[in-house]
C-alpha cells in the first residue's frame, strides 16, 4: 500500500473510501441499515497452551454502534479484540465482516478493510516524531523520495480535526503518556476506519482530554463507524455504551442493552458474585498529625504545598494528570528532590530524605507503576515481600537471612491478603495485576509503618481486587495508621477520604472535609482554576 | 483469581523452565560422556579426568564472578585481562620479594597473593564505580578496563613470562594433588560453596538479586544500589584474580596472555549456559558450576577428537549464541499470554 494519495484524510469520512485503496473484500455501501451487521462473530474459540482463552463467543456490532466489552482482567477481552484485529487467528468459529467471512485475517489486512485497533501497549516508535509515526507504513512518496512537508501537513490536519493539542514535530519519547495515547488514537483514525477498537483509551487521559475523545467518538458514531470499547470505568460505560457484553473466564456471560442494566448487575455478571458495596464504610478517627509539609516545593512541579495527614484517617489528594499530586508524595518519601520547604514526621522535621530513611521513620510508599518501581518480576513472591524488611531482625541478623522466619512471614501475609496462587516461591511475573498489587501491599505489613502513601493504588486491577485494596486501607486506618491516597479515580478519593486536598498546577487549591467532599465541589475546583487561566 | 488462570500460570511457569538451557546440561553432559566412551578410550584415563577437573575448577571460579555481575544486570569483559594482571603481579611480587628482600618463601607467597588480589580488587572497584556513578554501561566500562589492564600488564613485563616463583607455590599447590585430587578443585569447591551461601543465606545475596531484578524497585525499597553493585564488580574481579593465581601456580610463571579473550568468553558462556539471565535478577552458583563442568568436558572432548583450537573457538561461539537463543525463545514463549 505505498503511494496512497496525499489527500488521504478520509479517516473521519469513512463513507467515502479513497479511490485507490485496495480493499480485500468487495467494497459495500457503508450504510446498510437493516442489511448486514458490521461485524459478527460466531462461536469463536481460542486456546492457548493449557487454557481456553475464548470459549464459543458470539458477538455482533452494528454500524454506528458503541459496544462495550466488560470483564475482569484475564476474562478474554484482550484475546477477543486481538482476534478481531487479526493478531490471533481463532481456533474455531467465524468472523463475518460486512456480510463476508474473513479467513486468515492478519493485522495488516484488518487495517486495510477498516478495522483499526488502539491497544493499551502503544505501537509508536519512540525516537520518531509525531508526524513520522502517523505516516509510518503509509508514507507519501514520489519516485522513492519522501514528501515530508505533505506528510506533516496531513498529520497537522488530522490533529487539528481531532482537536488534539499536539505538535507534530515533537519526538514521541518526550511526550506524556496521555499525549502518546492521543497519537495512537490519531494513528488509528488516519486510515479509512469502519470499525474502531479502543482498549481502555482513557486510562491515562485527563478529564478534558477524555471529554474531547468522547466528542470524537460521538462523531465517529454519527459517521456510522462501529466501535468496540473496552473499559472498567462505569461512568464512561454509562455515558457511551449502546450495548454491553460481559465476559468471564473466556465465556460469554451475556449481552445487555445499556439502558436496561444497572451498575450492580454488571458487577455481578463480571465477578459472578453479588457486590453490595464497592467502597467500604471507613470509621475515621483523626488523631495526631503524623505527616506534615510546610511550603514543600519540587522543581516546577510542586509549588509551596502545606499539607498534613493525621493518624486514623485517609487524606485524599485529587487533581488532573500532571498537577503534581504524585510528585508531592514521592517527594515526601524521597523519590523527588525537595527544592524548598519541609517535611515533618510526627512533628520532627526531616533533615535528609531518602527511601531508606523514610522507611526507618515509618513511612511506606506504594508506587503507581508496580512493574517499573515496585516489583522484581523474575524474583519470587517471598523476596519481593520481604525486601523492605529483610535488613532488620527478625528477618536477618548480622547480614544472614533467616529463611524460615522469612518464609513463615510470607505465608502469613499471603494468607491474610488472599494472594493467589498461595505459593511464596512463585515468581511475580506470573501473577495477575491484582495479585501483584497484593505483593506490594504485603510489603507494607512487614514492618511497623505508621504512614502509608498510596499512589494510584487501583490502576490496572479489576473490581474484585479493588475492593480488597479498599478493605486493606480500611483495616490500616482503623488500626490507627495515617493514609495518603493519591488517585485519578475520582470516586475512589471521594468515597474513601475523610479530608480531600485538590491540587492544580502544583498548588493545593482547596481542602475539603465531611459533607463538602462531593464530585461537584472537587470538579468545580479543577475547572474554576481552568477558567481563571482562560480569563487571565 | 479463578482456578483456571492459576492452572495456566503454573503451566506457563513449567513450560518456561522446561525450555531453558539449564535442563539440557545434564542430558548433554551424559551424551558427551557416552559418546566419548565409544570412540575415545583416553577420555577415561585418570590424567585426563584430572585435566577436566582442573579446567572445570578454573572456569567455575571465574564464571561465578561473571554470574554475580550478570545478576546485577551487567557484564564483565575484563575478567580475562584481570586474571592475567593477577598472574603477573603475583609472579613479580613473589619472585621480587624472595630474591631482593630474602623473604621466607611462605611469606613471599602470602605477600604476592595479597598484592595480586588487591590489584584485581582495584580493577573491580573501578569497573563498578564507573558503571554506577558515571552511568556508563558495564559492557563499555569493562571493554575499556580490558584494554587498560592488558596495557598495564604488558608494560610491567614487556610480554615476557615472569619466572622465579617460589617452588612451593608451584609444586605444593599449583600442580599438587591433595588426597588424590588436584588442589584447584578444593579452591573451586570452596568458592562455589561461599557464593552459594552468599546467594541463599545472606542479605548481600538477596539484595544482589533484588537490584538485578528491578533496580528502581530496590531503590524505592530503600536498597542503595551503588554499594552492592560496586561490591559485586569487586567480587567478580577478585574471583578472576583467584583463577589467575591458580593458573599461574600450575604453569609456574606469570603470564600476560594467561587465557585472555578465551577465558572471558568461557566465563560468559558458563554463566549463560548455567541459566544466568542476561537481563539480570537470575542465576545460581551451583548451576554455573555444573555448566563449567559441561563446557570443560566439551572442550576436552573436542581436543581428544583432534579438533584443533581454532575450530574449538568456532564451536564455543556457536554454543554461546545457541544457549542464549534457547533461553530467550523459552522466555518469549512464556511471555505470550
Amino acid at each position: 500500500m505505498h503511494g496512497v494519495s496525499g489527500s488521504d484524510m478520509t479517516g473521519l469520512a469513512p463513507s467515502e473510501p479513497p479511490a485507490d485503496s485496495k480493499l480485500l473484500v468487495a467494497p459495500v455501501p457503508a450504510i446498510q441499515k437493516g442489511g448486514h451487521k458490521l461485524l459478527e462473530l460466531v462461536e469463536i474459540s481460542k486456546r492457548f497452551p493449557g487454557v481456553r482463552a475464548l470459549d464459543g463467543i458470539d458477538f455482533d456490532l452494528a454500524h454506528g454502534e458503541i459496544h462495550v466489552l466488560f470483564g475482569e482482567n484475564g476474562a478474554g477481552k484482550s484475546t477477543l479484540i486481538n482476534v478481531i484485529a487479526g493478531t490471533y487467528p481463532p481456533d474455531e468459529g467465524k468472523v463475518i465482516f460486512e456480510g463476508q467471512e474473513l479467513r486468515h485475517l492478519s493485522p495488516h489486512h484488518a487495517r486495510l478493510i477498516g478495522i483499526s485497533p488502539v491497544f493499551q501497549e502503544f505501537s509508536l516508535v519512540p525516537d520518531l516524531t509525531v508526524a513520522q509515526n502517523l505516516s509510518l507504513g503509509r508514507e507519501i512518496s514520489r519516485f522513492g523520495f519522501l514528501r515530508v512537508a505533505q506528510m506533516r501537513r496531513r498529520a497537522e490536519n488530522l490533529l487539528a480535526e481531532l482537536g488534539f493539542d499536539l505538535d507534530p514535530r515533537k519526538i514521541i519519547r518526550d511526550l506524556s503518556r496521555a499525549h502518546q495515547q492521543m497519537v495512537e488514537i490519531a494513528k488509528a483514525l488516519l486510515s479509512n476506519v469502519r470499525l474502531l477498537i479502543l482498549d481502555e483509551p482513557t486510562a491515562s487521559l485527563t478529564e478534558r482530554e477524555t471529554l474531547r475523545l468522547f466528542a470524537l467518538i460521538e462523531r465517529l458514531r454519527r459517521d456510522n463507524v462501529g466501535i468496540i470499547y473496552v473499559s472498567h470505568r462505569m461512568r464512561e460505560i454509562k455515558q457511551l455504551a449502546d450495548r454491553i457484553t460481559v465476559l468471564r473466564d473466556g465465556k460469554l456471560i451475556g449481552s445487555r442493552k445499556a439502558a436496561d442494566v444497572t451498575e450492580s448487575e454488571l458487577l455481578e455478571m463480571m465477578t459472578g458474585r453479588r457486590i453490595e458495596v464497592l467502597f467500604p464504610t471507613i470509621g475515621h478517627k483523626p488523631g495526631e498529625k503524623l505527616l506534615q509539609t510546610t511550603g514543600l516545593s519540587v522543581g516546577g512541579v510542586v509549588d509551596g504545598v502545606d499539607f498534613h495527614a493525621k493518624a486514623g484517617e485517609i487524606t485524599g489528594v485529587a487533581g488532573l494528570v500532571g498537577c503534581g499530586k504524585s510528585e508531592l508524595i514521592r517527594a515526601i518519601y524521597g523519590l523527588e528532590p525537595v527544592t524548598a520547604g519541609k517535611v515533618l514526621i510526627r512533628g520532627e522535621p526531616c533533615e535528609r530524605i531518602s527511601p531508606a530513611l523514610s522507611l526507618n521513620r515509618g513511612v511506606c510508599y506504594f508506587p503507581a507503576d508496580r512493574v517499573v518501581e515496585g516489583l522484581a518480576l523474575e524474583r519470587p513472591i517471598r523476596e519481593n515481600v520481604s525486601l523492605v524488611a529483610s535488613r532488620l531482625p527478625p528477618l536477618s541478623s548480622f547480614g544472614w537471612i533467616r529463611r524460615s522466619v522469612e518464609r513463615r512471614l510470607t505465608r502469613q501475609l499471603i494468607e491474610r491478603l488472599q494472594l493467589r496462587p498461595p505459593s511464596p516461591e512463585r515468581t511475580v511475573a506470573h501473577l495477575s495485576g491484582g495479585n501483584r498489587q497484593k505483593v506490594m501491599l504485603a510489603r507494607g505489613l512487614t514492618r511497623d509503618f505508621k504512614v502509608f502513601l498510596f499512589d494510584e493504588p487501583t490502576i490496572g486491577i479489576d473490581v474484585g481486587a479493588k475492593i480488597e485494596v479498599y478493605n486493606f486501607m480500611k483495616a490500616l486506618v482503623e488500626a490507627g495508621a495515617a493514609i495518603v491516597l493519591v488517585s485519578s479515580e475520582l470516586p475512589e478519593v471521594l468515597h474513601l477520604s475523610n479530608r480531600v486536598y485538590v491540587m492544580h498546577r502544583g498548588r493545593t487549591v482547596a481542602e475539603l472535609a465531611d459533607k463538602d467532599i462531593t464530585e461537584q465541589n472537587v470538579l468545580a475546583h479543577f475547572f474554576q482554576e481552568t477558567r481563571e487561566e482562560a480569563a487571565g | 483469581m479463578s482456578v483456571m488462570s492459576v492452572n495456566r500460570e503454573a503451566l506457563m511457569a513449567r513450560i518456561s523452565t522446561r525450555l531453558s538451557v539449564v535442563g539440557l546440561i545434564p542430558f548433554l553432559l551424559i551424551l558427551i560422556v557416552i559418546g566419548m566412551m565409544l570412540v575415545e578410550p583416553r577420555f577415561y584415563s585418570l590424567p585426563n579426568l584430572f585435566n577436566i577437573l582442573r579446567n572445570t575448577s578454573f572456569l567455575a571460579i571465574i564464571a561465578c564472578g561473571q554470574m554475580l555481575v550478570m545478576i546485577v544486570g551487567g557484564m564483565d569483559l575484563s575478567v580475562g585481562a584481570t586474571a592475567a594482571l593477577a598472574s603477573v603481579v603475583a609472579a613479580k611480587v613473589m619472585a621480587g620479594s624472595a630474591a631482593s628482600y630474602g623473604l621466607d618463601p611462605g611469606l613471599a607467597i602470602a605477600v604476592g597473593v595479597v598484592a595480586s588480589l588487591g590489584a584485581t580488587a582495584a580493577v573491580g572497584f573501578l569497573n563498578g564505580l564507573c558503571s554506577v556513578l558515571l552511568r556508563v554501561p558495564s559492557l563499555i566500562v569493562t571493554l575499556g578496563t580490558l584494554s587498560i589492564v592488558s596495557g598495564i600488564t604488558l608494560m610491567m613485563t614487556s610480554g615476557i613470562p615472569v619466572y622465579g616463583l617460589p617452588q612451593g607455590f608451584i609444586v605444593d599447590f599449583g600442580r599438587a594433588s591433595w588426597w588424590g585430587i588436584p588442589a584447584p578443585a578444593y579452591v573451586a569447591v570452596a568458592v562455589l560453596a561461599v557464593v552459594w551461601l552468599l546467594q541463599r543465606t545472606t542479605l548481600l545475596g538477596t539484595y544482589i538479586y533484588a537490584i538485578g531484578g528491578n533496580p528502581m524497585a530496590a531503590m524505592v525499597s530503600g536498597v542503595s544500589a551503588t554499594f552492592y553493585v560496586v561490591f559485586t564488580f569487586v567480587l567478580c574481579a577478585v574471583l578472576a584474580g583467584v583463577t589467575g593465581l591458580l593458573l599461574t601456580a600450575q604453569m609456574g610463571s606469570g603470564q600476560t596472555n594467561l587465557g585472555g579473550d578465551r577465558l572471558m568468553l568461557l566465563s560468559i558462556a558458563a554463566a549463560v549456559i548455567g541459566g544466568t539471565s542476561l537481563r539480570g535478577g537470575i542465576g545460581r552458583a551451583e548451576i554455573v558450576g555444573l555448566s563449567a563442568l559441561f563446557l570443560s568436558t566439551l572442550t576436552n572432548a573436542l581436543n581428544l577428537l583432534r579438533i584443533n583450537s581454532k575450530k574449538e573457538l568456532v564451536v564455543l561461539g556457536v554454543v554461546v549464541v545457541a544457549a542464549v537463543a534457547i533461553d530467550s525463545l523459552g522466555r518469549g514463549k512464556a511471555a505470550v499470554e
